[in-house]
């Protein structure tokens, strides 16, 4: 275990473009961190430089309470998985589990009892005298994993290890490694650009846009209350739904259709002509008779089993997708009349994305909805 | 393929290896016959004696000349791949300044031709004092600007992620360099070693520049001196030090052959 601290974290690969803006954050020992972002946000830049791969171009990290910006990769005690598992091609299983181990000063026969412990621990006993060519993919990823375990280091370091795994496969190993992690109570810190790993994973989670920090905090949170429309967007399959909509006098207008009075509180709050509303889609219900709502017409639908996608047309271009579970046989431009929740209701500063404060808070928003 | 189509293609095939062989077959009949068939145009000996080539180990210290050969190839073969692959590894592994206007700087090199730098080359080994010596003989073709230049090409194809995994646990550069990155070049460096060994074996300029004794000439200087000396008419004896000659090569050919097809890289990553 070993707490990771980032101050003001920087980096620039060609002194003009900034690809980490400064990242402050701290991981606590044992933690199971993840990063999350699309790609080509800096992701694994970050690890890199945390990993001693790629130089700090500006601010501090400490591993554990000690300065650790200049110190080589080994001396920095983590271990670390890549994307393409990065196995020795020549290398029978067992000779790439304990390659480097002697830098470690470790006896053969530690060697080879820890060797034998992290191969039964991930089912490789049977492969140890394999070279990686004669290995599925799922297997060699094993392989990585056990090569990171043995070397007992407390601090672990993943770059998308799953995503050249199929889909059944992935699922697995994310159950897997959450559970090596926590029997040996390592510090994870695991970058992936899958939102699905991120929230089912982390115990907490930083979600990284253009190298700036767009939030940090668990999953749950995150999903709840997230801070600002990328967020929103980004967490959750299918997505929250987001529309613009303007404020007019005490209300707010989606696409000249739909009224949403305002209570006077979020009018001071924001001082805005223009917001952006957001809604998650387990959060759209079929209205009742006696429920005010609004009739959109269905335009595609995805019975997954336990619950049903409903595709729907809102405003001009814009589409949102509704889950409701169940299995729902839904016709194609069928019309329907949905409600959402005043309390299920975010509201988002249409020009900078961040979340209005209070906007979760129901007393704002009037009960009625009105359709013009 | 149709029958005819597959007649027309072997037929092509055979006449053309015929063509290609035919030098080296006649040389190895010759090496059978005595002086008055080869003027006669013969094609076939009239019996398979080794006459010939008793009398090849008699006429020139034949062995001396073989094992200096065998000496100096084999040192310029461990010296090429030595120099090259560190080179190499330096030119992809060890980011420094100006590491690719170096390389190119390298590679033009080779195009400047080995003769053009000979006088040069002869003068610092007669400086050195290393005329007559294995040194003279070796030294200078070391550095060779093709080998670095194919192992570098060979290096590239190993995913950098190796090499960082490899730093992540701490495994020094020249360990990574004589663990991971030369095993799994195997096959560039077979062909390399190959390579030099055949060029330096095939060498006859050099060797006759630095050497006026017998105790460190090549093969090559002996078969001229067979052919050249007193008996240019016994085309026999010559042809038979030709096929002990060019014997090496071949034989070295067909070792080296399967390690050339196998591939190594293969599992690396995904
Ligand atoms: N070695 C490099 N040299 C220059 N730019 C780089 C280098 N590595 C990454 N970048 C740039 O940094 C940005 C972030 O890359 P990366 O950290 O790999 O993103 P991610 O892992 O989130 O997909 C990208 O715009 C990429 O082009
Ligand atoms: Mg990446």
């Amino acid at each position: 275990m070993k707490k990771v601290e980032l101050i003001n974290f920087q980096k620039s690969y060609d002194q003009r473009t900034q690809v980490l803006k400064g990242i402050d954050v701290i991981i606590e020992p044992g933690e199971f961190f993840v990063l999350v972002g699309p790609s080509g946000c800096g992701k694994s830049t970050m690890l890199r430089m945390i990993a001693g791969l790629e130089s700090i171009s500006g601010g501090d990290l400490f591993l554990g309470d000690k300065k650790a910006n200049h110190l080589t990769p080994s001396q920095r005690d983590l271990s670390m998985v890549f994307q393409n598992y990065a196995l020795y091609p020549h290398l029978t299983v067992e000779e790439n589990i304990t390659f480097g181990l002697h830098v470690k000063k470790i006896f053969k026969k530690e060697q080879k009892m820890r060797c034998e412990e992290a191969g039964e621990m991930l089912g490789l006993t049977d492969y140890m005298k394999r070279k990686p060519k004669e290995l599925s993919g799922g297997q060699r990823q094993r392989v990585a994993l056990a090569r990171a375990i043995v070397t007992h280091a407390p601090l672990c370091l993943m770059d998308e290890p799953l995503s050249n795994l199929d889909a059944k496969l992935r699922a697995r190993m994310r159950s897997e490694i959450r559970q090596i992690q926590r029997k040996l109570g390592l510090t994870m810190i695991y970058v992936t650009h899958d939102q699905t790993e991120a929230m089912t994973m982390a115990d907490r989670m930083m979600i990284l846009n253009g190298g700036e920090v767009q939030q940090i905090g668990k999953p749950m949170d995150i999903y709840n209350e997230p801070k600002n429309t990328f967020v929103a967007s980004f967490m959750g399959a299918p997505p929250m739904n987001l529309i613009h909509a303007k404020v007019k006098g005490s209300s707010l207008v989606v696409d000249e259709q739909w009224l949403i009075p305002m209570s006077e509180s979020i009018r001071a709050a924001a001082q805005l002509n223009e917001v952006t509303i957001g809604v998650r889609p387990e959060h759209i219900q079929l209205a009742n008779d006696d429920e005010p709502g609004f009739v959109v017409v269905v335009s595609n639908v995805e019975v997954l089993g336990t619950e049903t996608l409903i595709t729907f047309n809102i405003g001009d271009k814009k589409q949102w997708i509704a889950r409701w579970s169940g299995q729902w046989n839904l016709r194609i431009e069928q019309p329907l009349r949905i409600f959402i929740e005043d309390q299920h209701l975010c509201l988002f500063d249409a020009q900078t994305g961040g979340k209005l404060d209070g906007s979760q808070d129901s007393s704002f928003l009037n009960k009625e909805w009105i359709t013009i | 393929m149709s029958l005819t189509k597959k007649i027309v293609t072997y037929t092509l095939l055979a006449s053309f290896t015929l063509i290609m062989m035919f030098p080296i077959l006649y040389a190895f009949l010759i090496s059978f016959m005595q002086g008055g068939e080869v003027l006669q145009g013969k094609l076939w000996p009239e019996s398979f004696s080794f006459d010939n080539y008793i009398s090849a180990f008699e006429k020139v210290p034949l062995l001396t000349y073989l094992l200096n050969s065998l000496i100096v190839s084999t040192v310029i073969m461990i010296g090429v791949l030595a120099v090259s692959s560190l080179a190499a590894f330096a030119f992809v592994f060890i980011n420094f300044k100006g590491r690719d206007i170096l390389f190119y700087l390298f590679i033009s090199t080779m195009m400047i031709p080995w003769e053009a730098a000979m006088v040069p080359n002869f003068q610092t080994v007669q400086a050195l004092g290393w005329l007559n010596s294995y040194a003279g003989l070796t030294i200078p073709f070391f550095a060779l600007a093709f080998g670095t230049f194919l192992l570098r090409q060979q290096f590239k194809t190993i995913p950098h992620e190796l090499y960082e995994a490899s730093q992540v646990s701490g495994i020094s550069r020249f360990r990574f360099f004589y663990k991971i990155a030369l095993p799994v070049s195997k096959t560039s460096m077979v062909t390399l070693g190959i390579y030099s060994f055949l060029t330096a074996w095939n060498m006859y300029l050099w060797p006759l520049l630095v050497t006026n004794n017998e105790a460190v000439r090549t093969v090559q200087i002996g078969l001229k001196q067979m052919q050249s000396q007193e008996i240019s008419t016994e085309w026999g004896v010559v042809m038979a030090g030709v096929v002990i000659v060019i014997l090496p090569t071949l034989v070295l050919l067909f070792l080296g052959q399967k390690r050339l097809q196998e591939g190594l890289t293969q599992g690396a990553i995904k």
